[in-house]
């Protein structure tokens, strides 16, 4: 089952994950860094379709997408 | 992604990258390779000293619209009609980020910045500047394009793109730039969602995205991949 | 006027508009980017002239062509945009053409920071760009002043048809202070612009220029330059002293922001029995050397003390002045840092301890 890590030293909140995930499934923790921000946070991965939008929008290359092993941090060819 | 790619060619040990004045003048902060920092504007300029030293190695620069359509206009419009042989990432959000929001030669009509508080006056100030267009109309050949990176397709596209004017350089065919529309949500006063839709809605209608400028005859070629 | 409590870079904006200089030429570039924003909102309530440039080398070239109207015209910047001015205020103080220049100082060389820095004096005060020319420059240490000396400026421009440079640095452009304008703008005489470029209506066409091909030419330019720069000399001199009596044992030469932490220095070395005075010129050039040497040689000085926010420019021409009568040492702090009285103190304490050690003076600065 495809999941996500997201890098909270990296995260800024900026939700740009949270509006393109297809399946509606990211969203901003409760939890603040200690940069300050609420950090993405993944809170129903059994319905992670492991498309790898929310890696690709992600500004800051803060999330990672593991699809039955194999990891993306974002998309090569 | 110009990351990834120097990465993808197998170009990161022979590359050097070039960071002016702006918000892009931190991206060595951010990069594998070796970096230059260029006076505001001058990017393209060093890029020309450094690529004729080092035709072998692999030369880009990365700028503003501040940057590269104002201070640096000279510098660009001479490095393409050379045809020097290095690319530039020239990201454009119509504004001035580093120094707190000014209006940008490519800031739109209207547009709101900390020098035209009531909405910038194209009577006053002219119309914003279409650098890809501009460039274009230059006769020495070059790879132009201009991208977008607000939604996940766009940015897919922004990278085959920038794949494509790195694979250029490695080969040795032509100067290439590649214009990224971006949002900036501090100095527009917007969320980064709503950044990504005023984008769309008043920045593609008068920066149209796609290829104005191929060394190849067929526009859509995928270059020598 | 009622005092209001302004930014520095908004405050001296606005002198510039009560001295009658509506036509302003800009780029943005920390830390005064606020003087372009503050007068993008106040020219057209005056009907004056905004326009933000390319660069500032297109700057120095637009207020090169404005003031060739006879107007007043009045320009920004920081270090490396004044260094990219040089050019154009060359070919202004060539042309004889006056201009007001406001250098908001940050640390360098090169991109540095954008911290409050006082290493541009040597370009300043020696002229930055090509030729025999000097600007005159006017160096504030309050807000209030630099308000009284920007419209000083203006007079000073068209008086001596050269450009002239307020000195001011980071502290200068981003603190706030009461300030206050008077009620109306008030100058000597001065005569009437017959220089400016109005048209050839009903006389001989006009060229203002600064090429003198045939070198006898340019000699006479030149030396028209330098009589000027003698005229300053007798009447521009301006400096202030701050607690200077004949007890004094040490004299601080200090300008800008950097005197006034100087200021502090003097009056907590008072009750500890340090009696140090300080010197502080305002008018870079002309530089007041007659009033510094007199003050330098007084019997019982033993040494001068110059403290700047750089690695040591204006000491040279302390030097100058004193010319060996005392000896002459120096503490700068540069690239933003501004040095803390505790830290001045300190500098004193060690001269006058030295000096006390059976008289023997201090060691000379190597």
């Amino acid at each position: 089952m495809p999941t996500i890590a997201v890098d909270k030293n990296h995260c800024k909140g900026c939700e740009l994950c949270v509006k393109s995930c297809p399946q509606g499934i990211i969203s901003l923790s409760k939890e603040i860094t200690l940069r300050g921000y609420f950090y993405a946070l993944m809170h129903d991965p059994s319905r992670c379709l492991g498309c790898r939008i929310c890696a690709i929008v992600c500004p800051d290359a803060a999330i990672e997408v593991n699809v039955n092993g194999t990891a993306y941090s974002l998309f090569d060819y | 992604m110009v990351a990834e790619t120097l990465d993808e060619l197998n170009l990161r040990e022979r590359t050097c990258g070039i960071a002016p004045v702006g918000c892009s003048v931190l991206a060595y902060n951010y990069f594998n390779c070796d970096f230059l920092e260029a006076p505001h504007g001058r990017a393209p300029a060093l890029a020309t000293g450094f690529k004729r030293v080092r035709p072998d190695m692999i030369v880009f620069t990365y700028q503003g619209d501040g940057d590269l359509a104002s201070i640096g206009m000279a510098e660009i419009v001479h490095s393409a009609n050379r045809g020097e042989k290095f690319t530039t990432i020239f990201v454009n959000n119509a504004i001035y980020g580093m120094t707190g929001g000014q209006m940008a030669p490519t800031t739109l009509e209207g547009q709101i910045t900390t020098t035209s508080p009531i909405g910038r006056n194209v009577q006053q100030t002219g119309q914003p500047v279409r650098v890809a267009e501009l460039l274009s109309t230059l006769n020495t050949p070059a790879y132009i394009e201009r991208v977008a990176v607000h939604t996940p397709q766009n940015i897919i596209g922004a990278k085959r793109a920038i794949r494509k004017a790195f694979a250029y350089q490695a080969a040795g065919t032509c100067f290439s730039l590649i214009e990224v529309l971006s949002t900036c949500p501090t100095n527009w006063g917007l969320t980064p969602d709503e950044a990504t839709a005023w984008l769309q809605e008043k920045m593609t209608p008068y920066f149209p995205l796609g290829c104005f400028k191929s060394p190849e005859s067929d526009e859509d070629s995928d270059g020598p991949v | 006027m009622a005092r209001i409590l302004m930014k520095g870079n908004e405050a001296i904006a606005e002198a510039a508009i009560r001295a009658g200089a509506t036509n302003y030429f800009c780029y943005p570039i920390t830390p005064q980017s606020e003087v372009a924003e503050y007068l993008v909102k106040r020219m057209p309530e005056v009907g004056g002239v905004f326009l933000q440039a390319e660069s500032e080398i297109a700057v120095a070239n637009m207020i090169l062509g404005a003031s060739c109207t006879g107007k007043r015209v009045f320009t920004s910047s920081s270090s490396p945009g004044i260094s990219l001015m040089q050019e154009g205020l060359s070919y202004m103080a060539g042309s004889q053409l006056p201009c007001v220049v406001l250098n908001i100082v940050r640390g360098g060389p090169g991109l540095g920071g954008i911290l409050p820095a006082q290493s541009d004096y040597f370009q300043a005060v020696k002229g930055g760009g090509h030729g025999d020319y000097r600007l005159l420059v006017l160096a504030p240490s309050t807000i209030q002043e630099a308000v009284d000396l920007t419209m000083l400026a203006f007079h000073l421009a068209d008086k001596y048809r050269n450009p002239v440079m307020i000195l001011g640095d980071g502290m200068i452009g981003q603190m706030m202070e009461p300030v206050e304008f008077p009620d109306s703008y008030s100058e000597p005489e001065l005569p009437p612009k017959d220089w400016a470029a109005t048209g050839a209506s009903d006389r001989d066409p006009l060229i203002i220029r600064s090429l003198f091909l045939d070198p006898t030419t340019l000699e006479e330019n030149s030396i028209i330059l330098h009589k000027k720069y003698e005229q300053a000399k007798k009447e521009e001199i301006r400096f202030e002293n701050y607690k200077v009596k004949p007890s004094n044992k040490v004299l601080i030469v200090s300008y800008g922001t950097m005197a006034r932490i100087c200021q502090t220095v003097i009056d907590d070395l008072e009750p500890e029995g340090y009696s140090v005075g300080l010197f502080r010129p305002i008018s870079l050039f002309p530089y007041p050397e007659v009033a510094l040497r007199k003050e330098a040689t007084r019997k019982n000085i033993e040494s001068v003390l110059v403290v700047e926010m750089s690695m040591g420019q204006m000491v040279e021409d302390v030097e100058k002045a004193v010319a060996g009568a005392r000896p002459v040492n120096f503490f700068g702090r540069t690239g933003g840092i501004v040095p803390t009285p505790e830290e001045v103190k300190d500098q004193i304490k060690k001269l006058i301890k030295k000096k006390s050690r059976r008289g023997r003076p201090a060691k000379k600065r190597k």
